[in-house]
């Protein structure tokens, strides 16, 4: 069969620490109910600075400049132990800091929802002129800025939402209408802010694949968050308004949700697409959420470590036709949690892990490498939720010792082997499998690995509609090259020849 | 504890009485699974939802507590995997210590 391949891949952060204080919900919440909160007097001080981001191992991971594998051999703590001239740029993306982020997301808005203050413009024209992805076109759109004056007004007014760096207000986010709660200025700051990052990250791919952008068909958006207005409040639509804002001319797109397992679906939309030869190079792309800014603050607070869900994390895939090179999506292997599978963890993993895999007549342990739900440990288990991959490994082990693939002595070994540390920020969607894709297609084409499965996982129960849980589960392998690929289905159209012929011989006979 | 399951589980107890009510937690982690025991007993320690100064006691127990009471092929198709996977006795321990301490229904 002729499989989809994965072309190129891109990964983006933007350290957000003044977003996280009012816009990640843990914040906004305690805001509203209780603002003179010790937790909110504390947190402050736990935040981390730029430099402190760019050197932390897991995301220097996440951009491309280790190697899960050995962000394992890392001691930890990994925030007390930086990583040694750390680059914000490393050959899969970046990370931003914030007074650029507020920059982008001014070029991104369409409808002049974003004010800068005139002097924060100049300062960040400077800085924005260095970067290799941002042209003049791209600068031109900042405008000169406007009077801080008029910025407090619509602050003041509660008709924005503001742009701080610290104690310096230096822009804001307007509503988009006076009564419609599906434009809200704080829903089109998360909006934009999806978009901003979701575009950081596209230019970046463009980039990293060499790919003119008018040759990109399609675009499949994936993040969090639903654009629409009070008549349609998902109506969409993510993709082609980041599209537009990277030059992809000729593509149109759409938005897929699943919570978490977002990605695992888009990704799977992707390969089909190409695969049934609807279009032939897709692009898969989610921006940042800014709700999940210090989702686990607290705990992190109280544990006196500082707070390290500070970065919006954003991702971007390239999906073509087969080149005979790249790693290829086996769409024949493809995994998913059936609304009848059951909710417990057991039904959950046999949906997603061993069935696709029973079904392609492959062994638990013929997969070099999983990538579950990749959430760096240091955020979840100080706040409780334990070692999300780590979990998600044994299980797929006990699953193995459950169906006689491996004794119950090997789990730990299993576990080291096939599995490798999170290090991706708990964006929801974005440690959700996908982070792996980046360096398990490099491994792959080196030839350190011969394949791996991303598995995205979801949990619908959040949105009150269903108790059900959702997965979706798919097949990287390295490509055998497009001869051998031709040889193999010429072989099976041969078999197929003999099976049809053999069944007309019966036919025949059994009407005589 | 999630604050929407607090608001379920002080409802069912109201409109069933909470001697009535019997909580089986699923939680992956000890830590976790005692502070949900202690939520729907003594009342929540995050002071965060509605169960915040609200003691149910009611009886609470973890599933591997029940594994004698529950179809084993039942248990096998959905419990066993993670029996293997996590640290059962630490779990037991945990949610049982708490049950001992402030379940008024055992």
């Amino acid at each position: 069969m002729n499989f989809p391949v994965i072309k190129a891949t891109a990964y983006a952060l933007v350290h957000a620490p003044n977003i996280l204080l009012e816009h990640g919900t843990t914040q906004s919440m305690e805001l509203a109910k209780n603002p003179e909160s010790e937790y909110l007097k504390k947190l402050p001080s736990h935040l981390r600075s730029y430099e402190e981001v760019v050197a932390y191992p897991p995301n220097q991971t996440y951009i491309g400049a280790i190697r899960p594998d050995d962000l394992a051999k890392m001691p930890q703590p990994w925030y007390e132990n930086r990583v040694e001239k750390a680059s914000r740029f490393a050959k899969y993306g970046e990370i931003m800091p914030e007074d650029e982020f507020y920059a982008l997301m001014k070029i991104v808005d369409a409808f002049d929802l974003v004010r800068l203050e005139k002097s924060f413009v100049q300062e960040v024209k400077a800085k924005l002129v260095q970067h290799p992805l941002f042209d003049e076109n791209d600068l031109a759109r900042l405008g000169e800025g406007v009077d801080l004056a008029e910025i407090e007004k619509v602050v003041n007014a509660h008709t924005a939402e503001a742009l701080r760096l610290g104690d310096r207000l230096v822009g804001s986010v307007s509503q988009a209408h006076d009564s419609d709660l599906a434009l809200t200025s704080h829903i089109m700051y998360e909006n934009l802010a999806a978009k901003a990052s979701a575009t950081l990250v596209l230019r970046h791919l463009i980039k990293n694949s060499g790919i003119d952008p008018l040759e990109i068909d399609y675009i499949v958006e994936c993040s969090e968050e639903a654009a629409g207005d009070m008549n349609q409040r998902g109506g969409g639509n993510f993709a082609k308004a980041i599209g537009e804002m990277c030059g992809l001319k000729n593509a149109t797109g759409s938005d897929v949700r699943s919570f978490c397992a977002g990605p695992a679906h888009a990704m799977v939309y992707a390969a089909a697409l190409v695969k049934a030869g609807v279009y032939k190079n897709v692009v898969v792309v989610a921006g940042g959420a800014t709700a999940k800014l210090g989702m686990n603050g607290r705990d992190h607070v109280n544990k006196g470590m500082p707070v390290l869900e500070d970065v919006l994390g954003a991702f971007a895939v390239l999906v073509t036709e087969n080149d005979g090179v790249n790693p290829i999506i086996r769409t024949d292997v493809v995994g998913r949690h059936k609304i009848g599978s059951g909710a417990s963890p057991q039904a959950v993993m046999s949906a997603l892990v061993t069935d696709p895999l029973d079904r392609a007549g492959i062994s638990i342990k013929d997969i070099d490498r999983y990538a579950p739900e990749m959430q760096n440990p240091e955020i979840t288990v100080p706040a409780g939720a334990g070692n999300v991959p780590e979990a998600n490994y044994k299980m797929i082990a006990a699953l193995g010792v459950k169906r006689g693939d491996l004794e119950r002595n090997e789990i730990n070994n299993f576990v080291a082997e096939h599995g490798m540390p999170g290090f991706a920020p708990t964006q929801g969607h974005i440690p959700s499998g996908v982070p792996f894709i980046g360096p398990g297609r490099e491994m792959i084409l080196e030839g350190s690995i011969k394949n791996f499965m991303i598995v995205g996982k979801g949990s619908l129960f959040l949105a009150r509609l269903t108790n059900l849980f959702d997965g979706v589960t798919f097949l990287v392998e390295k490509n055998p090259g497009l001869q051998a690929q031709v040889a193999d289905s010429s072989v099976s159209a041969d078999e197929v020849r003999r099976l049809i012929a053999e069944a007309m011989r019966e036919l025949a006979k059994s009407l005589a | 504890m999630d604050l929407e399951n607090q608001r379920r589980i002080k409802e069912l107890a109201e409109k069933y009485g909470a001697e009535n009510v019997v909580v089986i937690l699923g939680g992956s982690e000890a830590e976790a699974a005692g502070l949900a025991a202690e939520t729907v007993t003594a009342g929540d320690p995050t002071f965060a939802g509605p169960l915040a100064g609200v003691s149910l006691g009611l009886a609470v127990y973890h599933i591997f507590e029940l594994k004698d009471q529950i179809d084993e092929a039942l248990w096998d198709e959905h419990i066993s995997m993670m029996e293997m996977v996590l640290d059962v006795d630490e779990i037991i321990s945990e949610v049982s210590s708490i049950r001992e301490q402030y379940s008024q229904y055992k």
